[in-house]
């Protein structure tokens, strides 16, 4: 269990270093952002077209970021065979890939955490609490990267791997996408937890069934 | 030997002769379709016999690859890989029939080619991730990698199915579902004995099809894989 | 003496294409095992099956009375790997590399960190144990290489091909590190094709061919490095490679 969190600290460490990774994603978000409340600009003097939009484009720059940083998340393992040491190592590889989606949330969370106050900026947004949603993004975010990370180690040694993670995982979440999006919606503008209780029921049991699939699953990834 | 270029000619034989039947049966045999009210309806209803038959099929051919993938794993037997692509490529053909059919029952019932409906968008979002599957296959170039990449794959694709019908039923729920009743299908007019037979005879003759394509694709896959191993052996 | 890796009728196959045929070795506690072989004999994969990397398809591989199917976890804190991979992260320092790897075997607190001291003084990287990896040689990645691989005092240690990309200078640190552990205490397998170093180092050769093992002897029945050569020559079918 502690592992896991050993783990989680050394890429969080690492990135934190170079933030490579984290300056890209953060910058990519922003750029979602602006792009959609340039094109989007004549119809934003609505509030009513806001809230139609909104939750979208939102979560369409987190995806985009996250695309790209799930995307890196396996190939500082493979310089120098770090994975292949980390395999050789008394560690569960069920610890490996949590601790690898608990380092990915974490980056996720940030890039989000940073896009957020620039998006109600933009577009002219406003919040009708910070809990509600932030717990729809959190559970939304946990059910892409469970996936992710597993993709990620999954196309990390195939020729085309930052085109084809997107082309395997974009289906995938597809059932997570929806819900968060029409959570996020109801959350930012008000809405009381009973209303969006079906929805986060579904991120929740689609975070579960993702989690503990591709725990037992990971280990045919990584294995040569 | 024989074995096999027994049922390779049985299987096909047996489901061209069932599907001339279902054919026959949906345009001789179907009585004509009467609207509630006594007049008689559009004969487009009639694709329905094609495009719920079709969608079983696939959605048989989904299981196959998630099992095939599930033993492929466990045993780490090549056979299992073979039945695992076979199926999918074939599934995927069904899939994407299912979705043509569908879209031209639509355009003649509703007028349109496509709406944004639970069912319709969970068959698009079957057939991407299925297609999905066969692109990261051809991204593999060593044999027993790409087999448990795509297995893994295999198995993630079909949890994630019935996943996303259930938020894609919730993301409609707050419209009224319009076409719901219409477009789950079977509705109200397929009580008479002549309408389920029917179905019943598609449904047989198309799954007899699919047998047959994935036993055709077995067999050629089989050749490749003894044509790969003569050619390394004279390495 | 005892034996610390047994390895019975080990084969193994990718896809329908053998890679090791049958293998059966015994490697007792304190040996120096030379492993040898033209490229495509079997030798990356069979070092992979005997860390717990890669699993055979059939045979059984036991260290230590573990087997290593049923408790990889046991066998994994008693092996240590030195490859031409330095498994080391790039953007850590010395320090850190050893402290990640440290906890991973299971090591914490003080006992960890004057282990890490001990190792860093032993490779001669104490100087440097703050800077990131990316900032190092090629010698100096391999020594911190090495003492990665020793951070959890392994019984038995498997050496593949660690030469590659080393120059004559960071070889001869590498073996005077290497020299430097009690072989009392380890177990050494090396998987090499420097037949000279195999004669200097090693107590004991294997060569292997086409997934086969066609020689094992103890290296005191070979009287010189041109005598192991002949013999090499002679067992090794398609000798492209030396």
């Amino acid at each position: 269990m502690i592992r896991i969190l050993d783990i989680a600290a050394k890429d969080l460490k690492e990135e934190f270093r170079t933030k490579q990774m984290l300056n890209s994603m953060v910058i990519f978000s922003l750029l979602v952002i602006v792009i959609f409340s340039i094109s989007f600009g004549p119809i934003l003097g609505s509030s009513e077209n806001v809230e139609m939009v909104a939750p979208g484009v939102l979560w369409i720059a987190f995806i985009f970021a996250g695309s790209i940083g799930l995307s890196r998340s396996f190939v500082a393992e493979l310089e120098n065979g770090c994975l292949e040491g980390l395999k050789l190592c008394p560690v569960s590889r069920a610890a490996i890939y949590t601790g690898k989606a608990v380092a990915n949330i974490v980056l996720m969370l940030i890039v989000e955490i940073i896009t957020i106050p620039i998006f109600v900026i933009l577009f002219n947004y406003n919040i009708g609490g910070l809990f509600l949603p932030g717990l729809v993004i959190a559970l939304g975010t946990i059910g892409f990267v469970c996936v992710g990370t597993l993709l990620s180690a999954l196309t990390v040694n195939t020729r085309t791997r930052e085109i084809l993670l997107p082309v395997l995982l974009l289906p995938l979440v597809l059932p997570v996408l929806i819900p968060a999006v029409m959570a996020t919606g109801s959350a930012l503008s008000g809405a009381s937890m009973g209303d969006i209780s079906q929805e986060l029921r579904l991120l929740l049991v689609y975070d579960v069934v993702f989690f503990l699939v591709a725990q037992l699953v990971f280990e045919y990834v990584i294995q040569d | 030997m024989s074995d096999r270029s027994l049922t390779g000619k049985i299987l096909p034989l047996l489901a061209a002769a069932t599907m001339l039947l279902a054919i026959g049966m949906i345009f001789f045999y179907l009585p004509e379709m009467k609207g509630e009210s006594g007049e008689v309806l559009d004969s487009s209803f009639r694709i329905f016999y094609f495009h719920m038959p079709i969608a079983i099929t696939s959605y048989l051919a989904f299981t196959v690859v998630f099992i095939s993938s599930v033993l492929y794993l466990r045993k780490g037997e090549y056979k299992w890989d073979i039945v695992s692509r076979s199926a999918a490529e074939v599934g995927v053909i069904f899939a994407l029939l299912v979705l043509i059919t569908g879209s031209i029952w639509a355009k003649a019932t509703w007028g349109w080619y496509w709406i944004w409906e639970p069912r319709l968008t969970t068959s698009l979002a079957l057939f991407l991730v299925y297609v999905a599957y066969l692109l990261l296959r051809q991204a593999v170039d060593v044999p027993d990698k790409r087999a448990r990449l795509a297995s893994v794959f295999g198995i993630l694709g079909f949890v994630s199915v019935p996943l996303s019908f259930l938020s894609i039923r919730l993301w409609r729920s707050a419209h009224p579902l319009m076409f719901g009743e219409a477009a789950s299908g079977s509705g109200g007019g397929l009580e008479g004995a002549s309408l389920q037979l029917t179905l019943l005879v598609n449904i047989v003759a198309f799954i007899l099809l699919f047998a047959s394509m994935v036993s055709y694709k077995m067999g050629n896959e089989m050749l490749e894989e003894e044509v790969n191993e003569l050619r390394s052996s004279l390495k | 003496m005892d034996s610390i890796l047994s390895l019975s009728n080990v084969s193994k196959s990718y896809g329908n294409f053998p890679v090791l045929k049958g293998i059966d070795l015994d490697i007792r506690k304190g040996e120096f095992v030379a492993i040898l072989g033209s490229n495509g004999a079997g030798k990356t994969t069979l070092v992979k099956i005997m860390s717990t990397l890669s699993s055979p398809s059939e045979g059984v591989v036991e260290i230590s009375g573990h087997n290593v199917a049923d408790d990889p976890a046991s066998v994994r804190s008693m092996i240590g790997v030195i490859s031409h991979e330095t498994h080391l992260y790039n953007d850590l320092t010395a320090e850190e590399n050893l402290r990640f790897f440290g906890k991973m075997y299971g090591i914490r607190g003080d006992g960890l960190e004057d282990r890490i001291n001990e190792l860093l003084e032993q490779v001669e990287l104490s100087g440097r144990s703050d800077d990131r990896v990316v900032t190092f040689s090629r010698g100096m990645k391999q020594r911190l290489s090495i003492a990665r691989s020793l951070i959890h005092e392994p019984q038995l240690l498997f050496l593949d091909e660690p030469y590659t990309g080393l120059d004559q200078h960071a070889s001869r640190t590498f073996e005077k590190v290497l020299q430097d552990l009690d072989p009392k205490d380890t177990t050494r397998v090396m998987v090499t094709h420097d037949l000279i170093r195999t004669f200097q180092m090693c107590n004991r050769v294997v060569i292997l061919d086409h997934g086969r093992i066609v020689f094992d002897s103890p290296m005191s029945d070979v009287g010189s490095a041109e005598e192991l050569k002949e013999i090499y020559i002679s067992n090794v079918k398609s000798h492209s490679s030396i």
